[in-house]
Order: structure tokens, then C-alpha cells, then sequence
């Protein structure tokens, strides 16, 4: 064997690596799927501050994708995930979710359909064995493109605006459509979508181009205030827009341990995903029978909490006394200045009624034990117009 | 993809392979009153028991099956084989092992020689545990992720196999997952008796005598009864095809419209049900029930398809043993060989305990083994005497047989069939020159022929983690699969075997499902 084995190596640098070293300040690094993305470049609420304000490149390399090719690659993704593929035409992405037989959530992610029979799967777990498994008898093939591709999410209300000093016409791209341009001698693919909430755009390139892009991305966004971020703004980011991430919100159903960690679309509130109609998909009959039989054990809320404490990790008790969920991710909103939350309650429990929550609030080393009413609220929570607006708002 | 499913003829249910336990399934659900078509790719109905092609003109092929060993008494009866044609040509054959130390046969509990009285207590012990044993294969198993267990009548058999009493109950669970191996060695010192043992534990099973879990495959053997008779050999009147024609006769008594030359192309499925089925030659056939004894692998991954499976049924049905270790010869003769006994028995061409396990060891790697060992039955040697006297043929299964030969197809059967007739030269002198041809059955021609995964004649390999609630598979393992309307029986379902047994639990699973 030559080298170090890679769970004493250092985890590998993506293509952005030169210039985000340059720019985190802290040399904060986080592992993310094998890589090194930065956690905090210098102060996440400035980062945050800039994806709310301006416009930010995050680093996406690490996300896990796969091309799914072939005549039958349709018809595969169809029967491995929730939603329908007949109703995504070339260009446009589909956010959806896929499950095991039982019908439990093995992960979610963005679905793109490069052309008819070329599609990319985006996602935070590994997938290859089930991939694989599920492309059984389909004429497909499937392949980890993860190193191919490298990626970065350049998000803010200022985005637009950048894309166009930077060269790129997205005037017409609405939200989850992608379009294909000319950068130096390749291709560049960028795909009005993005895990903020906010308008906000990513961008796919071949590995070598990445630093060019980067370059060239913050020297024409330097007057609309791009900034790189790293993943703690992002994530403050994401729970105000009330988007769920594997292992954070829910545990993927083949990750488990214990058997009752598992949730099915329709306890995860994307039972919408589901479409009935389309034909067979791993899962369906499990989940036709927890629908019909109304079996659902448990509901994902969205919480308002008074106070500027965050819930992060608390338990939710029934009238102060019965537990009766948890909460997977919240957050003082710098944006809606609330005090945000996602939970898992017992499904008895969904409307939320004389629920409470008990938070340990530390003052100066010492904890506080808070007893505090929540108020089930509407997910997204930050959820502007312009995020939607075509052409994207010049800002 | 082909057009709207429209079909040509209807009926209630489908039965999809005309093996013993399709006729038997058919026939139950015909004498309840449903209308039931029987189809079957062959131009016999019969399965593993129907006849072949002949050998040699004049030689009539045996079939693939060459003895009986269990007819469910529930089939037997209510199908009334016996008035259908049924006849024995013996009802409960000895077992002759060949050994250079002189021949030894075997009639149940009795045996010859010095370990005549430890045969007796073994096999009486053992025997208790099968007849304990035996009433689970009446009954669809059990099943605490489903509900519509039987629960009485497991605790009634749960009950009987506590009444061995304490000592024999506490044997039974030492002895149930044991390997045949020890047990022999333990038990008895006779070699050609280890040599019984070691060879019935694993015949038909991709396991040596010393792979664990092979005394239950033992048990499951003695677990059954021919005409009341409980661990019979049994041997029909013109052999395994005789069976087949009676139970035939007796299905098409009882309403069943039997079509044979009807190899089904695919089942056709809408909304989730089943909506009938399309045969090779473009004849669709609509029906609401559809069940299926070809095998649960190929029903399922072939006739279905994976875009109808949840992913994850679709792997472990890939992933599901089938490895076929047992090969078929057939010889015809120009005279009865010379085995040095009477022919009118099964004899078993292995000289003790290790000779087993040593044919074995080279299919572990794909390889072919240098002197397989195999169980012998002359079908002429009991109509001798009579006119017309059938012409000599030797048919034996031996083991044991790669199923995906390292050495490719050819060169594996060639040298598998070389290995046989050496080792037969040595056990009847002079048998080489009354050969007039010789047919081998290598796993992979048993797959092409008859269907059945991997060549193993069980549709899916008989071993403890495949059996009971575990065959094929958990979640298939009560006759129903996840496809509304379509039910899997024959060797591949509870408890295996071409007794008739899965066939008539799953037609009564069905009816009790009112499906």
C-alpha cells in the first residue's frame, strides 16, 4: 500500500481548494463526505449576513451525485423514487426523495434532467449498492460522479445580478430549470436551485475550470458583496428556510440502528412527493397501506418559540408533562428575527395544542431550564417572492 | 412494450407449472369450486416427474425424479391418486450401500451387521423428531410480522414436540442444527452406514455431510409418509411419469382444464393486480388469481419483473441460494449390470462417510469431483419377468455437480460423466461395454430444462436459513407476494419438496384469504 489509508489521510481537497484556503481566515475546516469544506471563512454571521444581503459561493463539491444514462433510466428513477419523471422535461430539476421497501426515507435530494435519458442525482449520502440494485433489470447505467463534477452555490438576493456582470444571461432561468453555457473552452451548467431559500443559483463544472470560475465569479461580484461562506451559514440558512437534511432531521432508513429512528415521506411532511398514480416504486405499497390505514406515527412541525433561545436538540413535552417529540433544528432568525424550530412530534400530536418545549439556556455557564409554549407555524419559514421572480430581481 | 392487455380466453385462477404441487394446488382449488387452468411449458404435465425424451430409441428416458419419497396424505386422498392410476411397482424400497467390504442394505430401522442395534435406536430417534416435525408442513408457516398465524395449531405442534419428553427433547434441539457428519461419527461405526446417513442428509443440497445444518435435511427426508407408510421409497408403476399422470388425471377429475405446450411469456399486472397472463405464442389469458409453482426466482424476476418489486425484494430473490450440486445420468443398457446385489433396491454408491464429503469439496470451487458418489435406482430390474420386459436403463443422481463449472459447460460434463462411469465400472464390472448411450443432466442443463434456478431442484436451496418462514424469503414466505392476486407454491415455498405439500397449503392459504 503507498500513502497513508484514508481514515488516518487527510481529507481530500476539492478543486475550489486553493482559493478557499486562501479565504477562511480561521482555518476552519469541516469533513464533508470525505472532503474538507470550510465551516467558517472568518464569522458566520457576516457570511449568513451576505447570503440574506449580497450573494455568497458555497463550495458543493462534496455532495454526492450520480449519472443515471440510458434508454431505460426513466423508468428506473421512476420506480426508485416518489416523484414522476415524466413530468420533469430536459432542463428542470426535481427536488424529491426515495425509500426502502418498507416505505422509510433513505435520503432526499435534487434529481436533474440533463437530457432525455441522461439524468444527475444529487444527494448527501452514498447510494451506489441501492442505485444499483434498483437499476436491476432496467436498461440504465449508473455511476458515482462526484470527482467528475465539481460545484458551487452561489446564492443571495445579489446573485442574478453577478451571473450577469460574470457573462451569464439568466434572466429567463425560472426556478429548478438549468441552462448550459460557454466558460473557457468548456461548458459550464447552472441551475437556478440552491439550499438557502433565497434566490440563488448552482453551478456545475468540469474540476479543472473550478478555479477559473471562482476567479472570475468574485472578481464580477465584487461590487454586488460576494463573499465566500462556509457551512454554518448555510446551515443557519437552510433551517430558516425550514429545509430538512439527512442526519440531521432524519436518519436515513438504511443508516438506522434502532427501528423506530425510521420515517416515511408521509411523516416527514413529503407525502406530496408521492405520486399514486405512476406506477409501481420501491415502497409504494408500504406507504399505500400506512395512508389508507392511517398509520403514520409521526409529523414533522414547524415551530415558533418565544424568546431568542434556541431549541437546538430540546424535548417537546405534552401539557409540561408528556414528551411528546423532539426538535432536529432551530435557530434564532437574524432574517425573520423569530425563533425558529423543526420537530418531530408523535403523530397525536401534529396540531401542536398545549405542546411545550424545555430548553436549557446557558447564562454565563450556568444552565436555565425553560419551559416555553410553542405555536406550530407554517415551513418555509423564509420563504421571499424573489426567490421565485422571473426575470430575477436586479438587486 | 406491447399494447393494451386484451385477452383471448378467463377463468378464475391461473395454476403456472404442472409439476406435483401445481396439480395438487389446482386440483384443491378446482374442488372448492373455482375454475382453474393448469399450464405447462412442456408437452407433459409432470415437472420434475414427467417423462423425457427417450434416450436412445427404445430406452424410455427416466425422469428427472426417480423415486418417491413423500406424497402429502392430504393430496393422496383427496385426490385420490390411487383411483386415478396410481400403482406401486414397490411401496417401500430398501437401500443397499455398495462397498468393497461387502454390501449392506438397509430396510428403515433395520439394518444389517454389527451396528444393527445402534441404526435401530438412531433412526427410531430420529424418526420421533420427524413425526414431530411433520405437521409443520401442513401449514403455512408462521409469521409474527403477519398476522392470520394459525396459532392453535402451532401451539398443537409446539406441544408435540415438547411431548418427546424431557431427555428427547433436549436431544432434539442438540441434534437440529447439527451436521450429519457428527452425528454418524457419534452414532455409528459402520462406515457404509455413516456412509447412508451422510449421503441422505445431502442429497439434493449444495452441502457436504460436515456443512452445518445438515441433519435437519435428514429429518425433513424421514418427515413424510407414502400411503401411510412413513419414510417410504416409494417407486410407481412406470415410474415418476406414472405419478404425474395420475395426479393429472386426478386434477382434470376435479374441473381443472390442464393446457400443455403453454410456456407463459410474462404476468401481466395493472393497478397492482394481477390482470392475467400472456404466453410465448401471444396467447393472453385473463384472470384474476394467479399462482405460480415454477419457481419463486424466475416467477418473480422473469414473469413479473423488477418494475413491479419494491428494489430491495428484487436483491434478496437475486441474492436467494439456488445452486443446483446434483447431477442426472441416465444409461441405456443392453442388459441389467452386474451390481453384485439384488437389483430391486436404491442403491447408494458411497463407501463411507468421507467418500460424501470429498465429492464435495472440488464444487466448492467449480470443480469436478473425482469420484462422485450417487444413488442408483434399474427401474427394468422390477418389470423383469414381465411381458414386455422394458429395456435396461440405469438412473441415477449424482452428486456432486458444479453448477457453474470453472472448466465451462462442456468440459465440466465430459469429465463429470467420465468420473461416473469409472466409479460405476468399479461398483458392476463390465458395465462400461453394455452402454449403448449414456445421458448426463449437469446443473445447468436441469436449469434449462426444467426451470429451475441454478439447476437446484428445490427452485432455491433447502437449508435451515432457507426454510419454514424463511423460504423463500420472509416476506414471500405465506404463499402471497406483494403483487395482488399472485401466490407462489411449489418447491421454492413451504416446506419444498414435489410432495404435493406446498401446492395444497397454498391453495388453502388462498382460500382462507378468500382471494
Amino acid at each position: 500500500m503507498t500513502g497513508p489509508r484514508f481514515d488516518t489521510a487527510p481529507l481530500l481537497e476539492t478543486p475550489f481548494h486553493p482559493r478557499t484556503t486562501a479565504a477562511n481566515r480561521l482555518q476552519n475546516w469541516a469533513g464533508w463526505s470525505g472532503y474538507r469544506t470550510a465551516g467558517c471563512y472568518g464569522d458566520s454571521e457576516m457570511e449568513h449576513s451576505a447570503i440574506r444581503n449580497a450573494a455568497t459561493l458555497y463550495d458543493i463539491t462534496p455532495m454526492t451525485k450520480y449519472r443515471i444514462a440510458g434508454p431505460e433510466a426513466e423508468a428506473c428513477l421512476n420506480r426508485l423514487t416518489l416523484r414522476n419523471l415524466a413530468k420533469l422535461p430536459v432542463g428542470s430539476v426535481q427536488y424529491t426523495a426515495w425509500t426502502d421497501d418498507a416505505g422509510k426515507v433513505m435520503d432526499d435530494g435534487t434529481l436533474f434532467r440533463i437530457g432525455p435519458d441522461r439524468f444527475r442525482l444529487c444527494c448527501q449520502e452514498r447510494h451506489l449498492p441501492w442505485l444499483l440494485d434498483s437499476a436491476q433489470g432496467f436498461d440504465v447505467e449508473i455511476a458515482d460522479e462526484t470527482e467528475a463534477v465539481a460545484a458551487v452555490a452561489l446564492q443571495g438576493p445579489t446573485s442574478a445580478s453577478v451571473l450577469t456582470a460574470a457573462g451569464f444571461d439568466v434572466s429567463a432561468l425560472k426556478p429548478f430549470r438549468m441552462q448550459d453555457y460557454p466558460f473557457r473552452d468548456g461548458r459550464l451548467l447552472i441551475s437556478r436551485t440552491g439550499f438557502t431559500g433565497d434566490l440563488g443559483y448552482e453551478l456545475w463544472v468540469a474540476p479543472t475550470d473550478a478555479v477559473a470560475l471562482w476567479d472570475h465569479l468574485m472578481a464580477q461580484g465584487a461590487p454586488f458583496g460576494l463573499v465566500p461562506a462556509g457551512t454554518e451559514a448555510v446551515m443557519l440558512a437552510r433551517t430558516e428556510a425550514g429545509f430538512l437534511t439527512a442526519n440531521l432531521d432524519f436518519i436515513p432508513a438504511q443508516q438506522a440502528l434502532r427501528e423506530d429512528r425510521v420515517r416515511s415521506p408521509l411523516e416527514l411532511g413529503l407525502g406530496w412527493m408521492i405520486d399514486w398514480d405512476k406506477g409501481h416504486f420501491t415502497g409504494r405499497r408500504a406507504l399505500l397501506a400506512e395512508r389508507d390505514g392511517q398509520l403514520s406515527r409521526w409529523a414533522i412541525v414547524g415551530l415558533d418559540i418565544p424568546g431568542n433561545v434556541s431549541a437546538e436538540g430540546s424535548v417537546l413535552y405534552y401539557g409540561k408533562k408528556r414528551e411528546a417529540g423532539f426538535i432536529t433544528a432551530a435557530c434564532w432568525s437574524p432574517t425573520l428575527k423569530r425563533n425558529l424550530a423543526i420537530a418531530h412530534v408523535a403523530a397525536r400530536y401534529a396540531a401542536c395544542d398545549d405542546l411545550w418545549v424545555e430548553i436549557y439556556a446557558q447564562r454565563e455557564l450556568q444552565y436555565h431550564k425553560l419551559m416555553l409554549p410553542v405555536r406550530k407555524t407554517e415551513r418555509p419559514f423564509f420563504a421571499p417572492d424573489r426567490r421565485r421572480a422571473t426575470p430575477p430581481g436586479r438587486f | 412494450m406491447p399494447g393494451p392487455f386484451s385477452s383471448t380466453g378467463t377463468t378464475d385462477v391461473v395454476v403456472i407449472g404442472a409439476g406435483p404441487n401445481g396439480l395438487a394446488c389446482a386440483a384443491r382449488l378446482a374442488q372448492k369450486g373455482r375454475r382453474v387452468t393448469l399450464l405447462e411449458a412442456e408437452p407433459e404435465p409432470g415437472g420434475g416427474a414427467r417423462a423425457l425424451p427417450d434416450i436412445a430409441p427404445g430406452w424410455p428416458s427416466p425422469a428427472l425424479a426417480h423415486l418417491v419419497r413423500h406424497i402429502d396424505p392430504r393430496v393422496e386422498a383427496a385426490m385420490d391418486l390411487s383411483r386415478h392410476g396410481l400403482d406401486w411397482m414397490a411401496a417401500d424400497l430398501p437401500t443397499t450401500v455398495l462397498s468393497p467390504q461387502g454390501h449392506l442394505t438397509l430396510r428403515g430401522d433395520q439394518a444389517e451387521g454389527a451396528d444393527a442395534a445402534a441404526w435401530a435406536a438412531l433412526h427410531r430417534r430420529l424418526m420421533s423428531f420427524a413425526a414431530a416435525l411433520e405437521p409443520f408442513r401442513q401449514m403455512p408457516p408462521p409469521r409474527l410480522a403477519a398476522s392470520g398465524n394459525a396459532w392453535g395449531q402451532l401451539a398443537r405442534n409446539a406441544l408435540g414436540l415438547r411431548k418427546l419428553g424431557a431427555t428427547e427433547f433436549r436431544e432434539f434441539l442438540r441434534l437440529i442444527l447439527i451436521n450429519a457428519h457428527d452425528v454418524a461419527q457419534d452414532e455409528l461405526t459402520d462406515p457404509r452406514l455413516r456412509a447412508a446417513l451422510c449421503f441422505d442428509a445431502t442429497l439434493g443440497a449444495w452441502a457436504g455431510p460436515r456443512s452445518p445444518n445438515t441433519l435437519i435435511l435428514y429429518l425433513d427426508r424421514l418427515a413424510g409418509q407414502i400411503a401411510g407408510g412413513k419414510a417410504a421409497l416409494g417407486l410407481p408403476r412406470d415410474g415418476l411419469p406414472g405419478l404425474a399422470r395420475a395426479m393429472a388425471r386426478a386434477a382434470q377429475a376435479s374441473g381443472v382444464t390442464l393446457r400443455t405446450n403453454a410456456r407463459v411469456a410474462r404476468i401481466e399486472i395493472a393497478n397492482d393486480r394481477v390482470a392475467g397472463l400472456v404466453l410465448t405464442d401471444g396467447t393472453a389469458i385473463s384472470a384474476p388469481l394467479v399462482v405460480s409453482a415454477i419457481g419463486p426466482k424466475p416467477t418473480l424476476l422473469n414473469l413479473v419483473g423488477p418494475r413491479h418489486l419494491d428494489a430491495g425484494m428484487t436483491t434478496r430473490l437475486r441474492h436467494q441460494k439456488s445452486r443446483g450440486g446434483a447431477a442426472k445420468l441416465h444409461l441405456a443398457l443392453s442388459d441389467l449390470p452386474d451390481f453384485g446385489t439384488d437389483p430391486k433396491a436404491r442403491l447408494i454408491l458411497a463407501e463411507d462417510e468421507h467418500a460424501v464429503e470429498t465429492a464435495f469439496n472440488p464444487v466448492k470451487y467449480g470443480e469436478v469431483p473425482d469420484a462422485p458418489v450417487m444413488e442408483i435406482v434399474l427401474p427394468s430390474a422390477f418389470t423383469g419377468g414381465q411381458a414386455p420386459a422394458a429395456p435396461h436403463v440405469l438412473s441415477a443422481i449424482v452428486q456432486f455437480a458444479p453448477h457453474a463449472p470453472r472448466a465451462g459447460e462442456d468440459t465440466a460434463r465430459a469429465a463429470m460423466l467420465a468420473a461416473c462411469l469409472a466409479r460405476l465400472e468399479r461398483a458392476a464390472p463390465g458395465i462400461g461395454k453394455l452402454i449403448v448411450k449414456a445421458d448426463l443432466l449437469m446443473p445447468y442443463d436441469i436449469e434449462r430444462k426444467f426451470g429451475m434456478a441454478g439447476g437446484n431442484w428445490h427452485h432455491g436451496e433447502l437449508s435451515v436459513e432457507q426454510m419454514l418462514f424463511l423460504r423463500p424469503l420472509p416476506q414471500l414466505s405465506r404463499y402471497a407476494t406483494p403483487v395482488s392476486g399472485l401466490w407462489l407454491t411449489g418447491a421454492g415455498t413451504h416446506p419444498g419438496g414435489m410432495s404435493g405439500a406446498a401446492g395444497w397449503n397454498a391453495a388453502e392459504a388462498i382460500l382462507e384469504a378468500g382471494a
